[in-house]
């Protein structure tokens, strides 16, 4: 199972700044590890943010994305209290969710 | 595990050989969305995966914002920041030209977000980074050069 990721979301006015670090290797299939041997491929190819279940944002990448993917995006009609949900999916299948309640700003 | 940044950057350069092993059975891509586009994220070039995506006849415009280091000290990781100025803009794609597979991914803001997004990437060498934004069917682009100091690759 994957690491958690590590969300922050920001009210701006009725904006929230998402910034989000994913822990993922993004390896392109082609590295080597100690041994020598190919580290096969495996990255993040779909992403998608909810706000308060309903979907706002969705990416679709590719292994060029660098390793622990970070991403910042920013979501309108959001207020304090609110819950943003992310959602990643590599192409393994593997996939992971992690929610936070957006915070008024500063 | 070493993740040291000329494997790194090794991987980027070498990922050529990956198509032949997909087709070879001897990885599986995923399937996780029926959207996620194969025939384009397999694109050798920026051209042909423009083409895979129907934005071949992007017409070049200055609103659209691209925020990336000129000289990227890392090419393992390049911050850029995407940011739309056309009026309607529902999603933005990122194609790092020179990368062995151009198309790096597309940005969908339709369903509620403004049309910005951060993320960072692997560059193998020196490259323009295209991006196309789509707003109301029509697809804008506009390119910014990135250089890598210390490629893996003799850049």
């Amino acid at each position: 199972m994957a690491e958690p990721m590590k969300i922050r979301a920001t009210l701006q006015g009725d904006v929230a700044d998402v910034r989000v670090l994913m822990a993922h290797p993004m390896e392109t299939g082609q590295r080597k590890d100690a041994a020598g041997k190919l580290v096969p491929l495996h990255f993040i190819q779909t992403i998608t943010a909810q706000l308060n279940g309903k979907t706002v944002f969705t990416a679709d990448v590719s292994q060029a994305v660098s390793r622990n993917p970070v991403f910042a995006f920013k979501v309108k009609g959001a207020k304090a209290g609110d819950k943003l949900s992310i959602t990643w999916q590599d192409n393994t299948g593997d996939k992971r969710t992690d929610e936070v309640v957006i915070r008024a700003g500063s | 595990m070493h993740h040291t940044r000329r494997s790194v950057l090794r991987g980027v350069w070498a990922v050529g050989a990956l198509a032949a092993a997909v087709a070879a059975g001897l990885l599986s891509p995923g399937r996780a969305f029926a959207a996620w586009n194969k025939g384009a994220f397999e694109a050798k070039s920026a051209v042909d995966a423009m083409r895979a995506l129907g934005m071949a006849n992007a017409e070049d415009s200055k609103a659209i914002e691209i925020r990336a280091p000129e000289i990227a000290e890392n090419g393992a990781v390049v911050p850029i920041d995407i940011t739309s100025n056309i009026p309607g803009t529902t999603s933005i794609s990122v194609f790092i030209e020179k990368n062995p597979f151009p198309y790096t991914g597309t940005f969908d803001f339709s369903q509620g977000s403004v049309p910005y997004v951060h993320l960072r990437v692997k560059i193998g060498e020196s490259s323009p980074v295209r991006v196309v934004a789509t707003a109301g069917g029509k697809h804008y682009t506009t390119v910014k050069e990135v250089k890598v100091t210390i490629g893996g690759c003799g850049g």
